[in-house]
């Protein structure tokens, strides 16, 4: 074989990608995961082992933080995919409607939250939940539900589900427009099919698009788990880095950012911080795992 | 076409539909903008009326442009979203032109090895990201936000433009080689201006999160004069949070630029979801 010379144009064409990526994020989550084996001690680091991650599990002041924000997290999941899911689904499938008018309209209006920090929405449904404003309690007062106004962010056991749903409203138009996609790549000739064979309307929707929309779900419920299991924005913006009240908001990255950033009193503590990283690195390599192995590969794909 | 699918009972109640969730998305949205305009008194006592020459105040308008630097704010967010952008469309394209275009070792590996951070979020890694800028001087400075949002969207942007850059047709490229092009040149000249559609696609989807990012600025950048909007917002509307003509107003102008990207983008950005650019 020919010795080949080394085609530098490759490698120009590589290596301001590859450093970057390589420099900003593949070696600092490495870095995160070995510094969750160290930690202090008289302002030197000691290598440790596996002890943070005993602490976090075992030890009862660090355990009950983290599993009580493990649990909040899984929550908000699944709030995420039993309301925001299904309603983005609904929404793309009126919309994908052949000759419905002014769908483009309707499609931008209800993107916009989805293009809203968390700090405006996270303020905006703060005021308008308060108590003192008054918005919320009049409008169900005009429906005359008044009686179930509560002031829910406030309260322990509303405060997570009235946040999550907020989240849901936000995001709604992520699983809409994706479907929405899924749902115009549907060829007219299966449809045709179908209706001389009598299925139209609802049974078309059950019987012939959902099937063929079941991979963009999954890739749906794949981009919710990660961006749940990270979410942070919205919890601090309403409730603080103490995840109030009585952290029954606190998820794993509220939860992360006050141990290595600290708060008021608390220092920040950078390997317990790792090791909270560590545990979230791990629930989402197991989540992707089980989607890319365990629900992809066994997905039936028509050829469309 | 078919008349089995259409029925106006039908057609009314997808509008129906529609209409009703475009309020929910919409309202709060409303509400906070039309409040902005009002005086206090007029806040709290009909916070659903649209301010009339009684009730019209610019007060809170006034309390933000005195107190807040919003337009440093706003000017911090513009540099680090345009450069992150830049970054990102020419090191991704760079990257997804010698994937997609060579045969080399390990060019698979290579694909999936930058593919990995798609699934992966950066903020797991914060805590050595935060000790290397210390480290390296770059913290509360705007390029540190621009390093890791550029590091952020790389890999979507490298998996996303080799979809399109093997569609390029290989007659182009070759006949630029017969005629003795320089590979650079190739890429710049002949490739670059036919993936531009893409090009657009990927920067509208980086855009918004990186406009709206909150956690970066306030673990990298929290100075004063680094403060992105983001940022400088959430921090003012917690200063003045008994002040709600002003936390009415900081609102009403963070909600602004984002409407007008959305309102000039929002085309593409619905046509590159659509075209299958996220599959």
């Amino acid at each position: 074989m020919q010795t080949r010379r080394i085609r530098w144009h490759i490698v120009v064409f590589l290596a301001p990608a590859v450093l970057v990526y390589t420099g900003v994020m593949i070696f600092p989550l490495f870095n995160t995961l070995r510094l969750a084996l160290f930690t202090e001690v008289d302002q030197t680091r000691v290598y440790v082992g596996i002890q943070n991650f005993r602490t976090l599990f075992f030890d009862p002041i660090w355990s009950e933080q983290f599993w009580n924000a493990l649990g909040n997290n899984f929550w908000f999941f699944l709030i995420h995919m039993l309301v925001q899911n299904p309603i983005g689904i609904a929404l793309a499938a009126i919309l994908s409607h052949p000759r419905l008018r002014f769908a483009a309209l309707y499609r931008s209006a209800i993107f916009i939250p989805t293009i809203l920090s968390f700090v405006i929405v996270g303020f905006a449904w703060k005021l308008i939940l308060s108590p003192l404003w008054g918005i919320a309690p009049s409008m169900l007062d005009a429906i005359g539900l008044k009686s179930l106004f509560a002031p829910w962010l406030g309260k322990e056991e509303y405060a997570l589900t009235t946040l999550a749903l907020v989240s849901v409203w936000q995001f709604v138009g992520i699983p809409m427009m994706l479907i929405y996609a899924a749902l115009l790549s549907i060829p007219e000739e299966i449809l045709e099919a179908g209706e001389i064979d009598g299925i139209t309307g609802a049974s078309a929707f059950w019987k012939i698009k959902l099937p063929l929309i079941l991979p963009s779900i999954g890739i749906i419920s794949i981009l919710t788990f990660v961006g749940n299991f990270n979410a942070f924005d919205l919890i601090y913006v309403s409730q603080g880095a103490l995840a109030g009240p009585d952290f029954s908001t606190d998820i794993l990255g509220t939860f992360m950012y006050r141990t290595f950033f600290g708060f008021q009193l608390q220092l920040g503590d950078p390997h317990m911080g790792s090791a909270i990283a560590g545990a979230m690195f791990a629930i989402i390599l197991v989540g992707v795992c089980i989607y890319l192995f365990g629900i992809q590969t066994r997905m039936r794909r028509y050829q469309l | 076409m078919n008349k089995a699918r259409q029925n106006p009972l039908n057609t009314a109640a997808m509008h129906g539909a529609l209409i009703l969730y475009t309020l929910i998305a919409l309202f709060p949205v409303f509400v906070i903008i039309i409040n902005s305009f009002k005086t206090r008194r007029a806040i709290f006592r009909e916070p659903l009326a649209l301010p009339d020459s009684e009730s019209f105040s610019l007060i809170g308008y006034q309390t933000v442009m005195k107190q807040g630097d919003f337009f440093l704010y706003f000017q911090n967010s513009m540099i680090v979203t345009v450069v992150s952008l830049t970054f990102i469309l020419l090191f991704g394209a760079m990257a997804a032109f010698a994937l997609s275009e060579y045969r080399f070792k390990g060019n698979l590996l290579m694909g999936l090895y930058l593919a990995l951070g798609i699934m992966i979020p950066i903020r797991i890694g914060t805590v050595a990201i935060l000790e290397m800028m210390v480290a390296t001087g770059l913290v509360n400075t705007l390029w540190a936000l621009i390093l890791v949002y550029t590091a952020q969207g790389l890999p979507l942007a490298v998996f996303i433009l080799s979809e399109f850059m093997r569609q390029v047709s290989d007659d182009l490229k070759d006949a630029g080689r017969v005629d003795g092009l320089s590979e650079y040149t190739i890429f710049f000249r002949l490739v670059l201006p036919l993936v531009r559609p893409a090009m657009a696609t990927v920067a509208v989807f980086n855009m918004i999160p990186i406009w709206n990012d909150l956690w970066f600025p306030l673990i990298l950048a929290p100075a004063e004069e680094t403060k992105t909007l983001t940022l400088g917002s959430q921090v003012f509307i917690g200063q003045f949070v008994t002040d709600w003509n002003a936390v009415l107003s900081a609102l009403s102008m963070a909600i602004l630029p984002v409407l007008v990207l959305y309102v000039i983008f929002s085309r593409q950005l619905i046509r590159g979801i659509t075209s299958g650019a996220v599959k």
